[in-house]
């Protein structure tokens, strides 16, 4: 075998298959303090600790949405936070069937010399914290690598050096219990056309696979969570079914089937449209050897944000905007979403241009 | 796309679905003029032109052994020979529903600075021998890579420069209408165990479709012939299961779902042995994005050569045998062979040679 030898290696594999289970995904809580306090911002709520305590109880106690969740990835402070009966909250979500994850990146940095590309921090001393937070209950971990589309990009230093470094932490997550997620966005942001985001995502995807393999990554015990192939931010609208076809394609030239499931990011995309473009692909015919699903942020918890307003008396009511959206998102994992969920402000587009978070 | 935009996208496309049809297979008759020289010198039978076409025209008409086929693939003297009847050889193979096939590769050199290690030649023009070939009727092309598992082989290098060659062939033959069956063959020579040819395997094809991306290729229109995952020759042997398994795992591994077929190259496994193998392949439970056929040479014509000896008595003999190998690895596609109690003579001899050229 061309992979290490984990002594975690069958719970990476058991983990990692079990989060692509159809009709579950994943619900990224991941947001750092900086920016959930704009999202807090946005909704006139204080940025401290109890209102972001209470909007994960929230979101993590709403009835009925576990069903539909394989996993919720945490930032740091989140995993040890408790309900306000005092419950960790990780054992609520394992109580439930959900795995926690955690965010293990430190942001990103420009690479000088480019034109504002960047790559992620956070190696150093990783495998230590990796197994504090197995020891905490996490069990899958995500770093985001973030690459533009321009004139010029992505450069071939900026493929390089974003998908060795996710490389580097995917091995280091398997070594302590963690299956990596492994997220190379490539952003929306641009005048490109679709063709052009397709040629950049299978350029991005098949370098990092290279990079997996030259480092010894158990492809069965990762995930892989990339942007869906889309025209940018400032191009024409395609329809569903035309990013379905490209982004399913791009995928087959390149992830190979080992990888149990694919876990896609919702970028600037409203939660209608994540929903229905996640539909579309569960609908291509042809060969898709990977469950295909979600790994949404803004995409799942717009809505219920916006109903909650900070008020503890709306906190039934933007549970059950959460519900739709989880049962949408599980449906569309089947191919059987029908376009119906109720949802306010779920058309509002959330792209924010170069988005940091 | 990542893929370069080519006329004959839709063409490769197709060919390459066909080839990996289930139920069927190519026939590796591309023995250069020096290595048929010594296929034919074991049965005592001289090393000329008609000898060479008669031998051919004995396997193309076989009864009953071309439905098993999907492709064969030609060394460039045969694509321009006749039946004795006057006709070409590339007419018969297309009425039955084989696609010809044409050995483009130069044979390999080695890399200075290595132990033994080699590159594979053949760049130089490549792209208007293809369209010539592409013109007398060739519909895909066959380019063979070779490395080595030794201490410290394969090398960086070898792997490099053997992926990339690969690569660069890849696509002058989509340029050019030729669907490239993409070989990096991984010598089974030596005491390694079945891991270590697995770990090699992976590094290998990772390596490749690294290499395919990079020129632009386009997957779908392309076929992989790989070697099977074994023991090297000098190890203990394992059971076809623990060959499949380590083979399917590798390919899952490495090998992007888009491309359609994987053709095995039979190395220097018996006849009998690499239909086994190919059968448990096609049993293995799991993910198998891709058909799983055979491009076999030596494992489908061993004990069709023995039984014509060279004489014209024994064709119709000869010709029993082939299709004997031909049905069997046919349902060894579909997993459903159930080993052969008819073996032709030599059905069971090992073919392997050391450090094998051809």
């Amino acid at each position: 075998m061309s992979c290490f030898k984990s002594k975690y290696q069958d719970e990476l594999i058991a983990n990692a298959a079990y989060i692509g289970t159809p009709g579950k995904g994943i619900l990224a809580a991941d947001e750092s303090t900086g920016t959930i306090g704009k999202r807090l911002a946005s909704i006139n709520v204080e940025n401290v600790e109890t209102n972001r305590r209470i909007l994960r109880e929230l979101l993590f106690t709403a009835p009925g949405c576990v069903e539909c969740l394989s996993g919720v990835i945490l930032f740091e402070e989140t995993l040890y936070q408790k309900t306000a009966a005092g419950v960790p909250f990780v054992d609520v979500l394992k109580k439930g069937g959900v795995l926690p994850g955690i965010k293990v990146d430190k942001g990103t940095v420009e690479l000088a010399g480019t034109n504002g590309e960047t790559t992620t921090q956070g190696l150093d001393d990783l495998g230590q914290r990796c197994k504090k937070y197995y020891e905490a209950g996490a069990r899958f971990a995500k770093w985001r690598a973030v690459l533009k589309i321009g004139p010029n990009e992505p450069s071939p230093l900026a493929i390089h050096e974003n998908a060795y470094g996710l490389a580097r932490y995917a091995v280091i997550c398997q070594e302590n219990g963690l299956v990596p997620i492994v997220e190379p966005e490539i952003l929306s942001d641009g005048p490109h056309d679709i063709q052009k985001c397709a040629d950049v995502t299978e350029r991005v995807l098949a370098a990092c696979y290279k990079a997996l393999n030259d480092h010894h990554a158990l492809l069965e015990g990762t995930l892989l969570k990339p942007n869906m192939v889309t025209p940018g931010s400032e191009s024409a609208r395609v329809a569903a079914a035309v990013i379905a076809e490209h982004t399913v394609r791009a995928l087959l030239r390149t992830v190979p089937p080992a990888v149990p499931a694919i876990v896609f990011l919702s970028g600037g995309q409203s939660e209608e449209e994540a929903t229905v473009n996640l539909n579309a692909m569960n609908q291509l015919k042809g060969k898709k050897p990977w469950s295909l699903t979600f790994s949404y942020g803004r995409a799942l918890q717009q809505s219920t944000l916006k109903a909650w307003g900070g008020k503890d008396e709306n906190i039934p009511k933007a549970q059950v905007a959460l519900l739709v959206r989880c049962k949408a998102n599980s449906q569309a994992t089947l191919g059987t979403y029908k376009g119906d969920a109720k949802s306010d402000g779920a058309s509002e587009s959330l792209h924010v241009k170069d988005y940091k978070y």
